[in-house]
């Protein structure tokens, strides 16, 4: 029975086809889970990293010295403060006493964020660029350590609550952003690429010459982009959760849900590119030209708010933005069906569109 | 519905819009191919075989004409003719990380009824390749196994455009003798190739294709005859000298047509005992000595040659020289003008 369906031999033509192919097992999985891994281990959160500051020798800089002495002695011996302490917590001072000009030196080459010229034991002068947001925060750092080493009382009580809560991470933004990546790569490398490099071969022409239905070709080669999006999910939201205890707060239902609908819709987006091209380049071209403005644009390494207010429609009408948006809604804030019904809609008109036109444009000889 | 004719064809054209106007890929071909026949359409490359060939497929539209597959069109029967007819294409390169056997398995599900894929395996010969990988096949097999993906829905008419193109002698022959069952078999074969020998060796009735356009029908025994003489005198002279017109030797006993041919002539020659003497005597008498002398019995691709001008396998030579060919023709032939 099974035997005799052209959908299920094709079917299972496909995904022999993926798993005898260990070099792309490993670009379809585990390039992004080395991507996550890498990204998401240079962007954790660490504790603030001391403060290279340099000081210009003289008779005065030896109250300086002892001052910031102090102060890096202080934070090594009372890591966490007491509760109520007025002490805010600041960075480790790297203090380093060179002559003047090799201190000037230093500041002109970028090699140091700050200088101070002491004049005499009671004042002193700060060298920055502050254009340099770390030299502004050097500068802040240190002139309320030397102040308070020199007696100034602050006159209000404040206190330091500091949150580094799992999913507001880089890594909670990022895991998303790649599964959306993925859908994104299946539907233009996995239908797109497949389908043009079957043309090439005149497989497809082959596939026509016999009694063939089309819609079973075409049915099987979704259904096997979707049964590949299970272990892309999945490889995805293990490393997450299991490496980087990334939250999982919404239905993960609803997330397979959107990830099928936006896979979907990269599908026609790949049958689309594919439908008339002839040759290799061609269709790398135009992949890149599909591909490119969405991995900019799309929200998947960074936030796509940061893109000015007048491109924001366009890149709200991106597939990729609204599958990587609705996923994160869904896993890091715990949104609903219907929070993220609009994504779901357009998602769902780009695959129907697409199917649509390809279907009528799809060259099959 | 049964006809008796596999493939019928009439007044077939086919054009393509080209740089200096449209060109006809074909234009006008009448064809009628029996059942059981071997059928062989011989050309050289860019004579219209493969438009052909894919138009009787039902892979490409006529511009006008009619087709009959098995008394059927394509247009309103295309399910039914797909059922009955086997196709291998030119240059189909299957997936490389399949195995023989789950290739053929996977087209003998696309037929209601057809041959197990053992049997279609079998059937070329691919029996201790069942269960290696495409890759792992040489060019020879991987044709072989285009042929078992085409026989395995068991089609009454069978398609096959350059089966051998570009193999090696061994795997040319085993090609042959799969071609040579299914016609035991009453299979209607038709193939295109641009081998004379084969076409000699495997077709019943040959047509010949020139510029979209049938210029010779009939079995490669028949055409041959049509040369008026079937053996061929080819020889080439010693030196610098000046070039003899050829119409010298075409006076000579027993030659029917005198030309030259590359570097040296080439005689159509009825009885080459009566020719080869009068033919040295004008030699001697010419001061010419001979550099080398070779007779040999007419083929196929004399028929060609001699109805073109041109040699089947040379693609140049009418580009270099169509004017100079053609007047060439008129004198040594002038009995076909095209």
């Amino acid at each position: 029975m099974l035997r005799s369906s052209p959908f299920v031999q094709l079917y299972l033509a496909r995904l022999r086809e993926f798993y005898r192919q260990p070099a792309r097992i490993f670009w379809v999985y585990g390039f992004p889970t080395l991507l996550a891994v890498v990204l998401g281990l240079a962007f954790q959160s660490r504790p603030p990293a001391p403060i290279p500051v340099h000081l210009a020798d003289g008779p005065y800089a030896g109250p300086i010295v002892e001052a910031i002495q102090d102060h890096n002695r202080k934070l090594g011996s009372s890591p966490s403060d007491p509760p109520g302490g007025a002490r805010a917590i600041l960075p480790p001072i790297n203090l380093a006493v060179v002559p003047e000009s090799e201190a000037i030196r230093l500041l002109n080459t970028g090699k140091t964020t700050l200088v101070i010229l002491p004049e005499t034991s009671v004042s002193w002068t700060y060298r920055y660029d502050p254009t340099r947001p770390e030299a502004t925060a050097a500068r802040q750092v240190v002139d309320q350590v030397l102040q308070e080493a020199a007696g100034r009382v602050n006159p209000r009580q404040t206190r330091d609550l500091q949150v580094t809560e799992a999913g507001s991470r880089y890594i909670d933004f990022l895991i998303p952003g790649l599964i959306g990546v993925n859908a994104m790569g299946g539907g233009l490398w996995g239908i797109g690429f497949f389908l043009v490099n079957l043309r090439i071969a005149k497989l497809l022409k082959c596939f026509v010459a016999t009694p063939m239905p089309r819609r079973d070709f075409l049915g099987a080669i979704l259904a096997a982009r979707l049964t590949f999006l299970i272990p892309d999910l999945a490889v995805l939201l293990l490393l997450g959760s299991l490496a980087f205890g990334m939250p999982i707060r919404g239905s993960l239902l609803l997330v397979i849900l959107i990830d099928v609908v936006g896979a979907l819709a990269f599908a026609g987006i790949g049958l689309l590119v594919a439908s008339r091209v002839r040759t290799t380049e061609a269709v790398s071209g135009l992949m890149n030209l599909v591909m490119i403005p969405m991995y900019l644009l799309s929200g998947v390494f960074f936030s796509s708010d940061h893109f000015p207010e007048r491109f924001q429609p366009l890149i709200q009408a991106l597939p990729l933005t609204q599958l990587v948006g609705a996923l994160r809604k869904v896993l890091l804030e715990g949104a609903g069906l219907v929070e993220v019904s609009s994504s779901v809609c357009i998602l769902t008109a780009w695959a129907v569109v697409t199917f649509s036109l390809a279907l009528r444009w799809f060259r099959w000889t | 519905m049964i006809s008796e004719w596999a493939i019928r064809v009439r007044e077939l054209r086919k054009q393509y819009p080209g740089r200096d106007g449209p060109v006809d890929a074909v234009n006008g071909i009448d064809l009628e191919i029996p059942r059981g026949e071997c059928f062989g359409l011989l050309g050289p490359n860019g004579a219209g075989k493969t438009t052909t060939v894919e138009i009787l497929e039902g892979l490409n539209q006529p511009t006008s004409g009619e087709v009959e597959v098995l008394g059927l069109r394509w247009e309103g029967d295309e399910t039914r003719i797909r059922e009955r007819i086997g196709v291998t294409l030119q240059e189909t390169r299957f997936p490389d990380k399949e195995t023989v056997r789950e290739l053929v398995t996977l087209f003998r599900s696309f037929y209601n009824s057809g041959l197990e894929p053992d049997e279609a395996i079998a059937r070329v010969s691919l029996e201790v390749k069942a269960n290696a990988l495409v890759e792992q096949l040489s060019g020879g097999q991987q044709q072989r196994l285009a042929v078992a993906v085409a026989l395995v829905g068991d089609p009454e008419v069978l398609f096959l455009d350059e089966p051998t193109t570009g193999l090696d002698p061994q795997s040319r022959r085993q090609l042959w003798e799969v071609i040579r069952d299914l016609r035991s078999r009453g299979r209607t074969v038709l193939l295109t190739t641009h081998y004379m020998d084969e076409a000699e060796r495997l077709c019943d009735r040959v047509a010949i294709i020139d510029h979209g356009k049938i210029i010779a029908l009939g079995s490669p025994a028949e055409l041959i005859a049509r040369l008026g003489a079937d053996h061929i005198i080819e020889f080439a002279l010693e030196g610098n000298g000046s070039p003899i017109d050829p119409a010298v030797f075409a006076r000579l006993d027993s030659v029917l047509t005198a030309r030259v041919d590359g570097d040296g002539y080439l005689l159509t020659v009825g009885e080459p005992h009566r020719a080869l003497p009068e033919l040295l005597d004008e030699l001697e008498a010419l001061e010419r000595p001979l550099a080398r002398l070779t007779t040999r019995h007419a083929s196929l691709e004399d028929v060609f040659v001699a109805l073109t001008g041109r040699h089947l396998r040379d693609d140049t030579e009418e580009e270099n020289s169509s004017g100079g060919s053609r007047a060439r023709r008129r004198w040594s032939w002038g009995r076909r003008s095209r």
